[in-house]
Order: C-alpha cells, then sequence, then structure tokens
C-alpha cells in the first residue's frame, strides 16, 4: 500500500537522496536511517523539543514532520551545525555556565538557539527566556541555559 | 512508536486536493502543519491510509487584510500571524493570541485553518472566530465551497461541521472599528501549552458607554462560545470595576464546564469568572 520512495533534499549543505517510507518522521530517519544520532526522541509529541532540527532556517521539531515533506528543503541538524563552527560560541558557553547536566535536551537547546540568533542576532534577554521555556530541560532548571544563550549572544554580537 | 502505513499525496492545487479528499471516501486526512496530527498519528489515535498535504499547495489564499475584513487562508501559521506588521485593532488581537500559541517551532508550522479544524476547545483560535463572528469557508469536490459561521461550525471536542472530504479553505473576519478595545486573559499550568480556560473580550467605548459587547470564553465547555447573557450586562453601560465583576459573576454561573482531573467544574468557574475580569479590564487599559 504504502509505497517506499525516493527523496532528496540538502543535509548539513550536502545533496541527500535517500529512500524513505512516508510513515518516517525526520527524526526517525535521522537516527535509524541515517544514523545522525545527535538529535534525540523524548516524548514523540511535539512537546519536548529535544528532536528540534532547522527546515529552510526555521526551528521544527522532527518528530512532528514526515520525512517525505523534505523534499527540495534544507535540512540542518546538530551534527551539521557542530561541524562547521556556527554554534561554537553557543557550545562554550553552555560548558562555562554548566548548563548541560544529562545531555538528552543538550542538543535540542542548541539548534533552538542557534536557529534564534541566526535570524535575530540582537534578540533581547526577556526574548531569549521565553525561547529557552520551547524545550524541556528536567535536570538543570534552566537558569544556567538562560545564561548560556545570553552570553553566547553577546559574545555573536560583538564578533558580527 | 511509528504511525500506521499511508499513501503521501502532496498536491499543488485546491482542486487535485479536494479530488484527493473525495476519491479516498473518509480514509483520508488532510497534513497541514503536522503539529496535532502527527503526534496523533505516532500514538496512533489516528490512523488515516491517505494523507492529503497541504503545504505544497501554490494556489491557497494567504493571508490579506483589506479596509473592512481580513482574509486567512489554509497555509498561515501561527508565526506569521504572531509577526503581521498590521496595527488595526484586528491585527493586534491576533497577534497577540497567537504569542499564546505553543512556542516557536510549533508556530512555525502549525496553522490557523489546522487548529480550527482539530477544534481542541481550548485553542486561541477557536476562541478568536466565535468572538469575532468570522465565516469559515468549506470546500469539496462535488458541492463546491459554503460558508459557515463560526458560532456553527463547532460541534464538539474535535469534533465540527467539516464533513470528511471537505476542506477549509478561507476563514473571513470582519474588520474592528478604529476605536474598539479588546482584553484577553487565559489560565493555563504551563507556558507554551493548551490553556484550560481563555476569554476574549471586544468592545466600542462611546460617550463612556460600552456598545458592541462581545465576550468569549474557551476550554470551559466542549466548544468556544459567546456569553449572551454576560454581554447584556454591560452593553451600554459605563466601565466600571462593579460592572465588570457582576458580569464576571454571570459568565460563572452560566456556563457548564467540562471536568478534568486538573481541573474540576468548580475550578473552571472559578477560572471562567477571574479570567473573564481580567480581559474586561485589559479592555480599558
Ligand atoms: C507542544 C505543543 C503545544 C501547543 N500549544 C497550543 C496552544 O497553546 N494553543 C493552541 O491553540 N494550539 C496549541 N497546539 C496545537 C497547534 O496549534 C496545532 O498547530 C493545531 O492544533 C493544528 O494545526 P496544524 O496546522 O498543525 O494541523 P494538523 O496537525 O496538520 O491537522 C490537525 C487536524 O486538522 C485537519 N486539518 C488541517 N488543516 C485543515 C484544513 N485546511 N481543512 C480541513 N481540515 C484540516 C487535519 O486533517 C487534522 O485532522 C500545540 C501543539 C504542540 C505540539
Ligand atoms: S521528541 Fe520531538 S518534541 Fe519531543
Ligand atoms: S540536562 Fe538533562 S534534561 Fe537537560
Amino acid at each position: 500500500m504504502s509505497q517506499i520512495r525516493p527523496l532528496s533534499f540538502r543535509l548539513n549543505g550536502v545533496d541527500t537522496s535517500v529512500t524513505v517510507e512516508p510513515r518516517r518522521t525526520v527524526a526517525e530517519m535521522l537516527r535509524s536511517d541515517l544514523r545522525l544520532s545527535g538529535t534525540t526522541v523524548g516524548c514523540e509529541q511535539g512537546s519536548c523539543g529535544s528532536c528540534t532540527v532547522i527546515v529552510d532556517g526555521e526551528p521544527v521539531r522532527a518528530c512532528t514532520l514526515f520525512a517525505v515533506q523534505l523534499e527540495g528543503r534544507e535540512l540542518r541538524t546538530i551534527e551539521g551545525l557542530a561541524r562547521d563552527g556556527s554554534i561554537q560560541a553557543l557550545q562554550e558557553a553552555f560548558v562555562e555556565e554548566d548548563a548541560v547536566q544529562c545531555g538528552f535536551c543538550t542538543s535540542g537547546f542548541l539548534v533552538l538557539a542557534a536557529a534564534a540568533l541566526e535570524s535575530d542576532p540582537f534578540i533581547e534577554d526577556e526574548a531569549i527566556d521565553a525561547l529557552v521555556s520551547a524545550n524541556l530541560c528536567r535536570c538543570t532548571g534552566y537558569g544556567p541555559i538562560r545564561r548560556a544563550v545570553r552570553k553566547a549572544a553577546k559574545t555573536t554580537r560583538r564578533a558580527t | 512508536m511509528t504511525p500506521a502505513s499511508f499513501d503521501h499525496h502532496a498536491p499543488r492545487t485546491i482542486d487535485e486536493a479536494l479530488g484527493l479528499l473525495a476519491q479516498a471516501g473518509g480514509d483520508a486526512r488532510i497534513l497541514a502543519g503536522g503539529q496535532s496530527l502527527v503526534p496523533a498519528m505516532a500514538f496512533r489515535l489516528a490512523q488515516p491510509s491517505v494523507l492529503v498535504d497541504i503545504n505544497r499547495l501554490t494556489d491557497a489564499p494567504g493571508l490579506v487584510e483589506e479596509s473592512d475584513r481580513l482574509e486567512i487562508g489554509p497555509l498561515v501559521r501561527h508565526e506569521t500571524l504572531r509577526r503581521m506588521p498590521s496595527r488595526t485593532p484586528l491585527g493586534e488581537v491576533l497577534a497577540h493570541l497567537a504569542d499564546h500559541i505553543g512556542t516557536w517551532p510549533v508556530r512555525t508550522r502549525g496553522t490557523f485553518c489546522g487548529s480550527l479544524a482539530h477544534a481542541d476547545p481550548a485553542s486561541e483560535w477557536g476562541l478568536a472566530v466565535v468572538a469575532l463572528d468570522a465565516n469559515l469557508t468549506l470546500e469539496s469536490a462535488s458541492d463546491g465551497p459554503r460558508s459557515v459561521p463560526a458560532s456553527e461550525f463547532f460541534a464538539g471536542m474535535q469534533m465540527t461541521a467539516a464533513r470528511e472530504e471537505e476542506m477549509l479553505t478561507a476563514v473571513t473576519i470582519p474588520a474592528l472599528p478604529a476605536t474598539a478595545r479588546w482584553g484577553f486573559a487565559e489560565f493555563g499550568r504551563r507556558t507554551g501549552d493548551f490553556a484550560t480556560v481563555l476569554a476574549l473580550v471586544v468592545h466600542e467605548l462611546k460617550g463612556g458607554r460600552m456598545t458592541g459587547v462581545r465576550i468569549a470564553v474557551g476550554g470551559v465547555e466542549d466548544v468556544p462560545r459567546r456569553l449572551g447573557p454576560a454581554e447584556e450586562a454591560l452593553e451600554g453601560a459605563a466601565p466600571s470595576k462593579v460592572r465588570f465583576e457582576q458580569a464576571a459573576e454571570i459568565a460563572s454561573e452560566i456556563v457548564e464546564p467540562l471536568e478534568d482531573p486538573l481541573s474540576d467544574a468548580l475550578h473552571r468557574r472559578e477560572l471562567v469568572r477571574e479570567m473573564v475580569l481580567r480581559a474586561l479590564q485589559r479592555s480599558t487599559r
């Protein structure tokens, strides 16, 4: 009934072709088919944000998007952002501020913050507080994550 | 958790989409933002055999504001409404409500029309369309378009007047007068999630008196609705603390609240009183 389909999109800057079942979510495809396990899956219902990825410049929950919907689109994941150096300031700030405990939520927060800083380098502190409330962290109590993103925003602004 | 298998279609035109829905005879679902449908499919609460993915439509109307109305097409996302540059009262109400829906990554995908079709009783957009007297256009391959007033659209918890082969293709909201006042209040346990109870108030102040008073609540009963007797209590009156408290009291008495383990009927009634009161106070600030 449901056909396995060819799919082409850009993944972290590289043209990528795969075959997927329509019911494959982007999160599942990344982790199981492409072995990119930096995108973590917590709730599978769009609530926790651990699976956040960037599609055509906007943050999206990879568990609520089917892979077939990516045809012709540009997908960026934590692996690509880490490799191309674009989240270096965020990574350093997360370490310095102890914003990582168990680490399950970390890649989701980094991707979310990266999308926010890219779309608005002058993002205000209050907007950062609202931003981080999008994702769930069971460990840190959010204070360190807020401080880390604020710090990275300052560093990024200075560099531009 | 893996959804049941389905066929995926991404039509380019509304006609094509309506054709696919008609052909599937009830086994198809429209996929818009996927922020309610995909989780439901992951948990197999929904198992459509065909998905008509409307995200690639090229002929869907967008977001258009005219002097007398605002039209919202099927692919207008929550985030687009939140960032809407409009400075009319109607534009301001919608942008303010959008800010209360989910979080950024949910808003970049989720659509206005998808939220109405999903018909969660606590949806901000459900509340908005009943409070603002919107008209919904439903379209099918066999019967073409028909217009349904928002007050007749919601039929129950996640149930609407839309038939299975119909698509919500546009929502039209009449403009608010430039002098319109509005106030919104909601109570929720967590930001970024559905509220428990929400209230929206709209009116005009003419010569110090309130006219055209509209008070709507959501999350209380199985559908959002206007509260006529509370509106009537304020029509023609000068705004005052006492009047507002009276109207809020009436509102809390005439609702027939839903109950859930986190909020029983008494709790919801109290929330209706408080949210209506706050919305009224905010409307005269
Ligand atoms: C973490 C989280 C928090 C959220 N918080 C809120 C909140 O605070 N307030 C709120 O209101 N919502 C909230 N939502 C829900 C969100 O607003 C959804 O976007 C919305 O309910 C459904 O819109 P959608 O475009 O994603 O539709 P989909 O999920 O794609 O579809 C939902 C249903 O509507 C049908 N449908 C979609 N479009 C049409 C159409 N044009 N015509 C006919 N049928 C159609 C589908 O077939 C399906 O049955 C939240 C969701 C998540 C994941
Ligand atoms: S796993 Fe996607 S939002 Fe939780
Ligand atoms: S560090 Fe453990 S969930 Fe955030």
